[in-house]
C-alpha cells in the first residue's frame, strides 16, 4: 500500500462534509440494493417498508423507541468517558451489574414498599453498582496506568459470568422446574409505562440533558474534555488527572448501570445473564457517530432502531430471511461509518516521495 | 454545529430517498384473503435441519391444509433469552395483521404470557410450545409424549452400542430434558441391562458448536453412539467423524448418514391443524395440549437400514404397544440414581407425576 496516501484533513468546506455524506448513503444503498436484488427482492419495496415498519403507526414507533432507549443512555455513558479518551469498553459489565444491584433491591427488599420508593432504590443500587464497576479499571488507569481498553473489556465478562452462576446457582427460581432462571420481579419493581413504552424514554430524555448540562456547563465537564484533548495541557494548568479519570468513569458506569435497572425492571422482568444484550458495543458505534454529542445521540440510536425495528418488519411482511435484514443494516452501517474515514482522512496516491523513504 | 446539520441532512435523505423512490406497494393478496393469520416465532433458521425445521414444517403442512383460508408469517432466528427481541416479535407480528400467535420455544413463555395478559391483546390467541403457563381466555400451550419415541430410541441405541456408553447431548439440566434422558435410559436398559448414559449439558437450546464439542467429548470418553436433546445437527456429524452412530432430534434428518439410526420426531401439523380448524370455528378454548404418538404427534422415525432387522422387529414391536396404549415408558419400578424412588412396581407414572421429574434415573450421569 506504499503508493497511497493517507493524511489527516485540517479542516473541511461544510459542503464538501454534506457531499461526503451524501454520496456515503447513496452507495450504501445501491449495495444493499444489489444484494437485495440477488434475493430476488425488489430493493425500493425494503427501504420503503423499513420506514415504513419502523415509523409507519403508533405501534411501531413505539417498538422504535423501546429499542433506542438503553441505545440512548449507554451511549451517554460511553460519550463522557470517551471524550477524556477513556476507552470504555466494559459497558456490558457495567450494564449487566447495575441491573443485578437493581435486581438484589427488587427480589429482596419488602414487596410492600411503593413503587415508586422502590424504583428509585433500584435505580440508585444500580447506578452505584455500574458506577463502581467502572472504578475499579478507572482507580488503576489512574495510579498505575495499565490499558483500559483491555480491563473494561475483561470486567464484561467477570460480571456476567457472576450473573450466569446466580442464574445456575443460589439465585436459581426454585418454581422453575430446574429451568435456570432467576424469579420474576413483584410488581413494585417494575418501572410504569407512558404513551405505550415504558418510562425509561423519560429518563433517557433527562440523561441527555444532564450529561448535555455536565459536560458543557460545569468544571468537571470542562476538565473531561481538556484531559481528553491533551493531559499534558491538564497537568500544566494544574488539574488532578486522576481524580478527573475516576469521576469521569463513575458517571460512565453509573449511566451504563441505570440501563441494567431499566433493562431489567420494564423488560426482563428479572435478571438474565444477556441482559446487556450487545448495547454495550453497539453503543460504541452510536456515540462515535454522533460525534460524542449528546444531542445527536439521541438521533444517532433513533435512526439505529428503525433500521433494527425496520428489519424485522421486512422479515414478516415479505418474507425474507432475517439475514437480509441483518445484511442491510450492515451495508448501510459500513458505507456511512466508512464515509467517517473520509471526513477526517484525506487520500492520495504517492508520487516522488515515495521512493524517498524505500 | 455544522457536523449535526450534515447528519440530519443526510438522514432526511435517507427517508427521501426511500420515500420518493418508490412504487406503491403491492399488498399481500394472500394474506387478505386469509379468515386467519398465524404468526410463528422461532427460535433457529427454518433449514436448521432440526428443531426449529420441524416447526416451520408443521406450520407449512397447516397452511396447505386449509389452503389458503389461513394465511403464515413468520420470524426466524428470535432469541429467546431475549424478552425484548421476544415481545418484538410477538407485537410485530400482531402489527401485521395476525390473530393467533404461536411461540416455538420455551423462552418465549413469559413474553407470551404478559402480551396474553395484558388486555391490550385479548382478540390474539397465543399458542405456545413447550411451557407450562396459560390462561383461560387467549392463552395455550402444546407438547407431546417425546418420551414414548425416546424410549424407542433408546432401545435402538442400547441394542447397537458395543461399548455399552450411550452419550447424550443434553440442553439445560431442566424437566422437559430429564425427562428424555431418563426415558432414553430406561429404553437402552430394557434391551441391554450393562448399557450407561451419560450427559453432558450445554446449557442452551441450541448451539451447533457447543453441541459439537460437547458430542466430541462424549465420543472421547468412549460413547460410541451420540443422542441429543439439543436443536441442530451438530452431534450427528461429530459422530460421524468419530466413526460413531447418532440418534437425532426433533426432525428426519440423514444428514450424518453413516451414523444416522433414527430420531424421536415431532409431527407438529397434528396439534395445529385441530387446533386451527376450531379457532376458525369459534370454539377454541385454552388448553394444554399433550399429544402422543397414539395420535401421531411424536413419533420415532424409521430407522435406518443401519438398524439390524432384529434390532428394528423388537423396536416396531414395543411400538405398537405404546400406540395401541399398552405400554409406557414410566411404569414398572424405576429407581433415580441416588437410590430414591420414581416409580413402583405395577404404577404408570401420569403427566403430573412425569412433569415433576427432577433427577436422571439409575445408570445416567450427567455432567454442567
Amino acid at each position: 500500500m506504499n503508493f497511497i496516501r493517507v493524511t489527516k484533513r485540517d479542516d473541511l468546506p461544510v459542503r464538501m462534509e454534506v457531499i461526503i455524506r451524501l454520496v456515503a448513503i447513496v452507495l450504501s444503498l445501491i449495495a444493499a440494493g444489489i444484494v437485495i436484488l440477488v434475493f430476488g427482492v425488489d430493493p425500493v419495496r425494503i427501504f420503503k417498508s423499513i420506514i415504513e415498519g419502523s415509523l409507519g403507526t403508533t405501534l411501531r414507533i413505539q417498538q422504535t423507541v423501546v429499542k433506542a432507549v438503553p441505545l440512548i443512555i449507554t451511549s451517554l455513558g460511553i460519550m463522557v468517558a470517551f471524550k477524556m479518551k477513556f476507552w470504555n469498553i466494559g459497558a456490558e459489565g457495567q450494564i449487566t451489574m447495575g441491573a443485578l444491584a437493581a435486581t438484589w433491591v427488587a427480589l429482596f427488599m419488602s414487596d410492600s414498599m411503593p413503587l415508586f420508593a422502590k424504583l428509585l432504590l433500584m435505580a440508585l443500587a444500580s447506578m452505584v453498582a455500574g458506577g463502581l464497576w467502572a472504578f475499579i479499571p478507572a482507580f488503576f488507569k489512574a495510579k498505575m496506568g495499565t490499558n483500559e481498553t483491555i480491563f473494561t473489556l475483561m470486567m464484561n465478562y467477570i460480571a456476567i459470568k457472576f450473573v450466569t452462576y446466580l442464574q445456575y446457582g443460589p439465585w436459581k427460581d426454585p418454581n422453575s422446574n430446574g429451568f435456570p432462571k432467576i424469579a420474576p420481579f413483584p410488581e413494585n419493581a417494575i418501572l410504569p409505562s407512558l404513551f405505550g413504552v415504558h418510562i425509561g424514554w423519560i429518563i433517557a430524555i433527562i440523561c441527555a440533558i444532564l450529561i448535555y448540562l455536565f459536560m458543557t456547563h460545569t468544571k468537571k465537564g470542562y476538565e473531561i474534555a481538556v484531559v481528553g484533548e491533551s493531559t499534558e495541557t491538564a497537568r500544566y494548568a494544574g488539574m488532578d488527572i486522576g481524580k478527573i479519570i475516576i469521576i469521569a468513569m463513575f458517571v460512565s458506569g453509573g449511566l451504563c448501570g441505570l440501563v441494567g435497572m431499566i433493562q431489567a425492571s420494564a423488560i426482563e422482568k428479572t435478571l438474565v445473564s444477556g441482559i446487556a444484550n450487545g448495547y454495550g458495543f453497539t453503543a460504541i458505534i452510536t456515540a462515535w457517530l454522533a460525534k460524542l454529542n449528546p444531542v445527536i445521540i439521541i438521533v444517532v440510536c433513533l435512526a439505529f432502531s428503525m433500521l433494527i425495528q425496520g428489519g424485522a418488519y421486512i422479515q414478516i411482511a415479505m418474507n425474507v430471511p432475517s439475514a437480509v435484514s441483518s445484511i442491510v443494516q450492515g451495508i448501510i452501517l459500513f458505507f456511512i461509518m466508512g464515509a467517517e474515514f473520509f471526513l477526517q482522512y484525506k487520500v492520495g496516491f504517492r508520487h516522488n516521495e515515495a521512493k524517498e523513504v524505500a | 454545529m455544522k457536523k449535526v446539520l450534515a447528519i440530519l441532512l443526510a438522514l432526511v435523505m435517507v427517508f427521501a430517498f426511500a420515500a420518493c423512490g418508490s412504487t406503491p406497494a403491492e399488498d399481500d393478496g394472500a394474506a387478505d384473503a386469509a379468515e386467519l393469520t398465524v404468526g410463528f416465532i422461532f427460535i433457529g433458521a427454518i433449514n436448521d435441519g432440526g428443531y426449529t425445521q420441524a416447526h416451520y414444517d408443521g406450520m407449512k403442512a397447516m397452511e396447505d391444509y386449509f389452503g389458503g383460508k389461513v394465511a403464515t408469517k413468520y420470524l426466524e432466528n428470535v432469541n429467546d433469552s431475549d424478552k425484548q427481541a421476544s415481545l418484538d416479535a410477538a407485537r410485530n407480528l400482531i402489527d401485521q395483521g395476525c390473530n393467533v400467535i404461536v411461540g416455538c420455544s420455551y423462552g418465549f413463555m413469559d413474553a407470551l404470557d404478559e402480551l396474553a395478559n395484558s388486555g391490550d391483546y385479548d382478540d390474539v390467541k397465543f399458542l405456545h410450545f413447550s411451557g407450562n403457563k396459560m390462561n383461560d381466555k387467549n392463552f395455550g400451550n402444546f407438547f407431546g409424549a417425546i418420551e414414548q419415541p425416546r424410549y424407542l430410541s433408546g432401545m435402538v441405541a442400547g441394542s447397537m452400542t458395543k461399548s455399552n456408553k450411550l452419550g447424550y447431548v443434553g440442553a439445560f439440566p431442566y424437566t422437559e430434558v430429564q425427562i428424555g434422558i431418563n426415558a432414553f435410559t430406561l429404553g437402552a436398559q430394557s434391551v441391554n441391562p450393562d448399557a450407561e448414559v451419560k450427559v453432558v449439558y450445554i446449557n442452551s437450546w441450541g448451539d451447533p458448536e457447543a453441541e459439537k464439542a460437547a458430542a466430541e467429548q462424549l465420543l472421547a470418553e468412549g460413547c460410541d453412539i451420540i443422542a441429543q436433546h439439543s436443536d441442530s445437527t451438530g452431534p450427528q456429524l461429530a459422530a460421524q467423524d468419530a466413526g460413531a452412530y447418532a440418534i437425532g432430534y426433533n426432525y428426519n434428518n440423514p444428514v450424518a448418514a453413516d451414523a444416522y439410526l433414527t430420531a424421536p420426531i415431532w409431527h407438529h401439523e397434528k396439534f395445529l391443524i385441530p387446533t386451527i380448524e376450531s379457532i376458525l370455528a369459534g370454539k377454541w378454548t385454552p388448553e394444554s395440549y399433550y399429544g402422543s404418538m397414539s395420535e401421531g404427534y411424536v413419533d420415532l422415525a424409521p430407522m435406518t437400514d443401519l438398524v439390524p432387522a432384529d434390532v428394528q422387529d423388537k423396536v416396531n414391536a414395543v411400538k405398537e404397544k405404546m400406540v395401541s396404549g399398552e405400554f409406557e415408558p414410566f411404569s414398572g419400578k424405576i429407581e433415580y440414581a441416588d437410590g430414591s424412588i420414581l416409580c413402583e412396581d405395577g404404577q404408570t407414572l401420569d403427566r403430573g407425576q412425569i412433569w415433576a421429574i427432577d433427577k436422571l434415573v439409575k445408570g445416567a450421569v450427567g455432567v454442567n
